[in-house]
């Protein structure tokens, strides 16, 4: 075997299992994901995709098993740690700050990771870094028109855009995707695609897609979860021509 | 084509630092209305009713730092309050005699002292837990510390309360506090400076996680921020200020009392707060000047006000739940393109009937008063001067049209006042 140039992979689950009372519902998941990989889960609708990131960004905690993050055990940490070392997630129903303004939704989403933390002694319109970085972020996800309706009141899919650039704002290097574009149009998603693209270069994406299009135009790998478990992962075209996966899922989805 | 552009995007935050006068323009108005005020409203009891409205201001306005700007709901925020004042009251008392030259306009520093050390012992508790449970334990809290004050009679002064005296303290630029007027200077500063503070802290990237946190705390975890500190630190801080209000209401009544901590005290400021509107950073202020002064008058004409005000509470959360603030930001629109004449008539349309239907409503409930709890005064009552016999059918036959006929005039009016605003909101988007 060659030996890998960067040994310590930007994710790693292992053994990792949730269950709610007696159900399993992630049963045993051992993954590896390298620095820099777009990388997709797919599987049947209830298959445990979102669970599984809940595990990860810390919103659940395991019932058994560990995730490490660049070699250091997050297993079982409040969100707020794992975000800290920089993972950011989106979810999969839109998660946002109704009241809030598009701008300082996603301002307050750059503040931590640009050191401003809890700080009650400097104005906020002040901070030019966050000034720039929100007003980027929005020019990136088209929503700059926008800047000063809250975001309650924007389109479904401009709250899916909004939600994106939330998930970004903070520069975080591992990068977790809960269908972000799910109900989206055709002209949206192929915008998304080529944000999503251009915000995980250099970076770690875990993203969860249902439309294969997307995913095989994408992703570098792709892990298939059926029933809390991973049944394939690979590369897009090794799990395209994969039996079993198409039995499983691509079957039953794509023909 | 800019030009074009520039329409579709409203102008985006500059971040570049304002002129003097956009920046502190509003404070020096303020300041001078301040100033201004006792030369317009001079009678002594206008003065020390200023002077609890000051007080209030910096009471409700501390309290919405919890309820509108973090979205935490406390039934105990009257403890900050009482015990920034007997803290304040006891440092008066204990300086007095030794000669130690502590100026009077510097004590209120020991409220805001006493309300942060609180906030810190008692917020650790309670901000542990969000939602019901924090609301719950606060009004746990504000038992406990009520109680206290009957056990520990010796520091609470049981029902007298604890007295000091404002003009024992050394004077500085000749001013003994003796006069009202003096302590009204002595608490509309005090007053500016803690609202210009709130409002400060309200632009700072503490006060917008503190927002975030009010509109979803779960993703604020998501963001780096540990939702229980936020919640931690708005409490400290709303009783830093809450303490220094008691501090100046101590100095303003030379006495407090344990009642000034009870329940009654901290639901009464979840009253002004409401009332006055919690999205907007005015309303509190608005809603301390106007509950202050509804206060002072109804108390004399009716020994029920609490009941009018419990009407009036109910009225507003189930109509204008954005408070007396959110109404005026209504009109705001409607002020800039200058379409505000097209809906003003409806409005006095509006409140014609409406006052009708209060007075009908009053009357029923001042004859119920004088019929069920002051039975020895008899029958024989009076409704703005005009005497009448409770007894007798007439007078509540009137009572129940005036009422009705008020409500049913009012409920049409403001339909029209509604579809009014409507169309002159509409018309400032035609081209
Ligand atoms: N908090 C919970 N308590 C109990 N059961 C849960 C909980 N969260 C998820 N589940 C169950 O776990 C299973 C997996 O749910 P999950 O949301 O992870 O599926 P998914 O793969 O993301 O599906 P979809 O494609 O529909 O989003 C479902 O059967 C769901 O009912
Ligand atoms: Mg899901």
């Amino acid at each position: 075997m060659t030996q890998p140039k960067n040994p310590v992979p930007a994710l790693r689950l292992s053994g990792l299992e949730k269950s709610f009372g007696p159900m399993k519902i992630i049963r045993g998941i051992d993954l590896d994901i390298p620095a820099g990989e777009r990388h997709a889960v797919i599987g049947p609708n209830g298959a445990g995709k979102s669970t599984l990131f809940h595990l990860i960004s810390g919103h659940y905690q395991p019932s058994g098993g560990s995730v490490r993050l660049h070699g250091d055990d997050i297993t079982g940490m409040p969100p707020q740690l794992i975000a800290r070392r920089g993972l950011s997630r989106s979810f999969q129903v839109t998660n946002l700050f109704p009241q809030l303004t598009v701008w300082e939704n996603v301002r307050c989403a750059t503040l931590w990771a640009l050191g401003y933390k809890y700080s009650f002694w400097r104005n906020v319109e002040r901070l030019a870094d966050a000034r720039q970085r929100t007003e980027e972020i929005l020019r990136e996800i088209n929503l700059i028109e926008r800047w000063n309706m809250p975001a309650g009141v924007l389109a479904y899919a401009e709250q899916r855009a909004l939600e994106i650039g939330l998930a970004i704002a903070s520069n975080a290097n591992t990068l977790l995707l809960d269908e972000p574009m799910a109900g989206m149009s055709h002209g949206e998603t192929e915008h998304m695609v080529e944000l999503i693209r251009k915000v995980s270069e250099n970076r770690t994406l875990l993203m969860i897609e249902h439309d294969m299009g997307v995913v095989f135009d994408l992703a570098d790998r792709i892990s298939v979860l059926v029933y809390g478990e991973v049944i394939a992962s690979d590369t897009p075209e090794r799990i395209k021509a994969n039996a079993s996966v198409q039995q499983a899922y691509l079957g039953t989805e794509v023909a | 084509m800019s030009q074009k552009t520039d329409m579709k995007i409203p102008a985006l935050p500059s971040g570049a630092r304002e002129s003097f006068l956009a920046r502190f323009g509003i404070w020096i108005v303020a300041a001078i209305v301040l100033a201004g005020l006792p030369y317009v409203f001079s009678s002594g009891l206008s003065v020390s009713t200023m002077c609890m409205m000051g007080t209030m201001i910096i009471f409700a306005l501390s309290y919405n730092m919890l309820l509108g700007q973090t979205g935490l709901l406390s039934f105990g925020h009257a403890v900050f309050f009482g015990l920034g004042g007997f803290l304040t009251a006891w440092a008066m008392n204990a300086v007095v005699g030794t000669a130690s030259p502590v100026p009077l306009f510097l004590f209120p520093i020991m409220g805001g002292f006493t309300g942060l050390v609180f906030g810190i012992i008692l917020g650790a508790v309670s901000t542990k837990r969000s939602g019901t449970a924090f609301a719950m334990i606060t009004l746990g809290i504000a038992e406990l510390v009520s109680s206290s004050a009957l056990i520990l009679r010796h520091f609470f002064g049981g029902e007298e309360g604890i007295t000091l005296d404002r003009t024992d303290m050394v004077q500085v630029f000749g001013l003994s506090f003796g006069p009202q007027i003096q302590v009204y200077y002595l608490i509309a500063v005090w007053c500016l400076i803690s609202v210009a503070a709130m409002y400060a802290i309200t632009c700072t990237p503490f006060g917008r996680i503190c927002n975030a946190v009010r509109d979803n705390p779960e993703r604020v975890r998501f963001i780096g921020y540990n939702t229980q500190t936020v919640r931690f630190m708005a409490f400290s801080l709303s009783g830093l200020f809450a303490g220094i209000g008691g501090g100046l209401a101590a100095i303003n009544f030379e006495i407090m009392n344990s009642a000034q901590m009870g329940v009654g005290e901290s639901g009464a400021v979840i009253l002004m707060t409401y009332i006055g509107g919690i999205g907007n950073f005015a309303g509190p202020i608005i809603g301390a000047v106007v509950v202050t002064y509804l206060q002072l008058m109804l108390s004399d004409v009716t020994d029920v006000w609490q009941l009018y005000f419990g009407l009036l509470f109910i009225g507003m959360v189930m109509y204008a739940p954005r408070g007396l603030a959110g109404l005026l930001a209504l009109q705001q629109p409607l002020l800039q393109t200058r379409q505000f004449h097209r809906v003003a008539p409806y409005y006095v349309l509006a409140l014609l009937p409406g006052l009708v239907a209060i007075t009908g409503l009053s009357m029923v409930i001042e004859m119920t008063y004088q019929l069920a709890v002051k039975t020895a005064a008899g029958p024989a009552m009076a409704f703005f001067y005009v005497p009448f016999n409770a007894n007798s059918p007439l007078p509540w036959i009137i009572a129940v049209i005036l009422f009705a006929v008020g409500t049913w005039l009012f409920l049409r009016a403001a339909r029209l006042a509604g579809d009014a605003y409507s169309e002159a909101l509409a018309w400032r988007k035609l081209p």
